[in-house]
């Protein structure tokens, strides 16, 4: 069976969520290789984790020489595996997380091995015929559309959630891979970097359930804060909030900022303007809080409450405390 | 400093967006502009020229059909120096492999007379959204990628951005020429003003075809396109759902009881 290369999603080497949703579709498609481009010593860590996914093989590259960098040398990095991929097995696909760096890595990847690239699918089901064929929201989430790639490797970015990982145990046989990184690939430096702090709460992309707030909360937060506890959710922001500097830009939900597809998204002083439904719309249930009754948010709601949610959100938190015991 | 800002023209997305028979955005039937998010590109683009002095030129260049000749003039207007559109039949339905390729090109020859030194693109187009091209035109171009800047400073040729990874904030470092993206938190994009609707009508704008770039017809559009869209499926409307009024506490109750119903406690 070919193979399909799958980018190992980390960060300093604790892998995120998102790899093991690929992993599970890859295997819809072929043999699944696990692509590790981080420090040498954590690869036997990330090798056990992801063959319980069904890594057949883990491809460690080093990234000692090109961590300092953006972007450019891990393409090149995944260049090179997939024409060496393709030159023995076959290669059937190549599977990347849909963050920003993610699909700039795609993008210069499709260039260099003349392949067709879609970007941000939602799901991906394999076709004997057409090969990997795509599922992906857009217009705001008004249009479903699926597509296929027609030259080379299909070459596809996938969004958080869009599978549910499924345990299937695979060889996991680790392999090194020197890759040949130019110096013209080295040339946007990454001069610092501050991680950023943990919320305690679930990752907003990965979050079952997401209680956002916008201009409503008049900024205080605490309100929307303390419903995500009660339920176990990410908290999430319209650029409203962000652009008045209530909360960081990274919780933004929208065409700009982040797109969720949670279980349950409540939106609480938010208006719902197109490019906030952008990040927000395919969210399974949806439910809202907003004083103004003709908010078109309401119009994409399953259930709404017309209130302040300064006084609602607390009453209802306390009503979900006193009733989870 | 020589500036090339790449704006593309889009369907408002406030109105309603469709696809034509064949699976391509319909440019045509719908009204158009100028990509929001390009706008701030733009904008950047301005204030590096103000920053640097009076011998930059900025030039507006999109890639598109007749009517998106309407994004460059915007571009006129709020202030660039310049603008280019390339219009060719044979670029209708490309994908962004091919888009990028014609800019690069376009790029190339913008460049030939005076070295381009910046190629400044918005983080994403408002249609297609895929934010890959700037980091294609890096690719295409040989040149580094500064891509979702929210903070630019330059200093000589040495350019410095931050921005809002996935994971961490970061301080990114290049030397011109190179390829930069700005997002919407790069700061507010200036108005045209009175007098910059009226100078744009004086400013250049050039109408180049795919043979003024040595692109095949061949080498783009619809029928060559690497990625091929089957089908295409309207989102059906969301069922109304049902509203509550809060009097005295009785929200909070309902809603507790919606979610308790939904199994989300
Ligand atoms: C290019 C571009 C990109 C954009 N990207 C994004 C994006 O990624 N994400 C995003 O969110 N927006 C984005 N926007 C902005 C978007 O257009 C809206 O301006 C924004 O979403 C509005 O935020 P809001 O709903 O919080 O504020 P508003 O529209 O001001 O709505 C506030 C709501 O709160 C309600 N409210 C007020 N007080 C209370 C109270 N006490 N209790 C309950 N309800 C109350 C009001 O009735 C109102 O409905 C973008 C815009 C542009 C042009
Ligand atoms: N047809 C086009 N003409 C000019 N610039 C474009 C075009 N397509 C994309 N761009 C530029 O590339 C950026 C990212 O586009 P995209 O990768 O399509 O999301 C946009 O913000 C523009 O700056």
């Amino acid at each position: 069976m070919s193979e399909v290369l799958v980018l190992v999603d980390h960060v300093d080497g604790a892998v995120r969520k998102p790899t093991y949703e690929l992993l599970t579709i890859a295997k819809r498609l072929g043999e699944p290789s696990a692509v590790f481009i981080g420090a040498a010593d954590q690869a036997a860590e990330v090798a056990e984790k992801v063959k319980k996914y069904g890594a057949e093989k883990v491809y460690v590259v080093d990234d000692a020489q090109i961590k300092g960098y953006l972007v450019a040398p891990k393409a090149e990095a995944l260049q090179q595996l997939a024409e060496k991929a393709q030159s023995e097995g076959g290669l059937a696909a190549i599977l990347i997380p849909s963050s920003a760096e993610g699909k700039e890595v795609a993008g210069r990847l499709a260039i260099k091995l003349e392949s067709g690239l879609i970007t941000d699918a939602v799901d991906v089901q394999a076709d004997d015929r057409k090969g990997p064929v795509t599922t992906q929201s857009v217009f705001a989430g008004n249009y479903t559309v699926t597509a296929k790639v027609t030259k080379g490797t299909p070459i596809i970015t996938v969004k958080p959630n869009s599978a549910t990982p499924e345990e299937a145990e695979g060889a996991g046989t680790v392999e090194e891979f020197a890759a040949t990184v130019s110096d013209a690939a080295k040339t946007a430096q990454i001069v610092a970097s501050q991680p950023r702090q943990a919320t305690g709460r679930p990752e907003l992309t990965e979050a079952a359930i997401v209680v956002s707030g916008g201009r409503g909360t008049g900024g205080n937060f605490e309100p929307v804060e303390g419903l995500a506890d009660a339920l176990g959710g990410a908290v999430g922001a319209s650029r409203a909030a962000v652009d008045s500097g209530w909360i960081q830009h990274t919780f933004q939900i929208g065409q700009t900022g982040k797109t969720v597809s949670p279980q349950l998204y409540v939106a609480t002083g938010i208006s719902g303007a197109i490019q906030h439904r952008a990040g927000m719309q395919t969210s399974k249930t949806i439910v809202a809080v907003n004083k103004d009754e003709e908010a078109p948010i309401f119009e994409l709601v399953d259930f709404g409450v017309v209130g302040d949610l300064h006084t609602v959100l607390p009453a209802a938190t306390e009503e979900i405390n006193k009733r989870k015991g | 400093m020589n500036i090339v800002v790449c704006v593309k023209y889009v369907p408002d997305a406030t109105a309603d967006r469709q696809f034509e028979s064949d699976n391509t955005v319909d440019r045509v039937g719908v009204d158009g502009l100028l990509s929001e998010l390009d706008e701030y590109a733009v904008e950047q683009a301005l204030q590096l020229k103000e920053k640097a002095g009076d011998d930059t030129t900025v030039t507006a260049l999109c890639v598109g059909p007749e009517k998106a000749v309407d994004a460059v003039r915007k571009a006129l207007q709020m202030g660039a120096d310049e603008g280019v559109h390339v219009v060719d039949d044979a670029i209708a339905g490309s994908d962004a492999v091919a888009t990028s390729l014609v800019l690069a090109k376009a790029v190339e020859k913008a460049g030939a007379e005076r070295k381009v030194d910046l190629v400044v693109c918005g983080m994403s187009s408002t249609d297609a959204a895929m934010s890959v091209v700037p980091a294609m035109l890096a690719e295409r171009l040989g040149l580094p990628q500064v891509t979702l800047a929210s903070v630019i400073e330059t200093q000589g040729d040495q350019v410095r951005v931050k921005r809002d990874g996935d994971t961490a904030t970061e301080v990114i470092g290049a030397t011109m020429p190179l390829v930069l993206s700005v997002t919407d938190q790069s700061g507010e994009a200036r108005y045209p003003s009175f007098k910059g609707i009226m100078a744009a009508k004086k400013k250049p704008l050039e109408t180049w075809s795919l043979g003024d770039l040595g692109v095949g017809a061949d080498q783009v559009g619809l029928s060559v396109a690497w990625t091929e869209v089957e089908d295409t499926t309207a989102r059906p409307p969301r069922t109304a759902g049902e509203i509550v009024k809060d009097e005295e506490g009785s929200g909070a109750k309902a809603l507790a009881d919606f979610l308790a119903s939904k199994k989300f406690i």
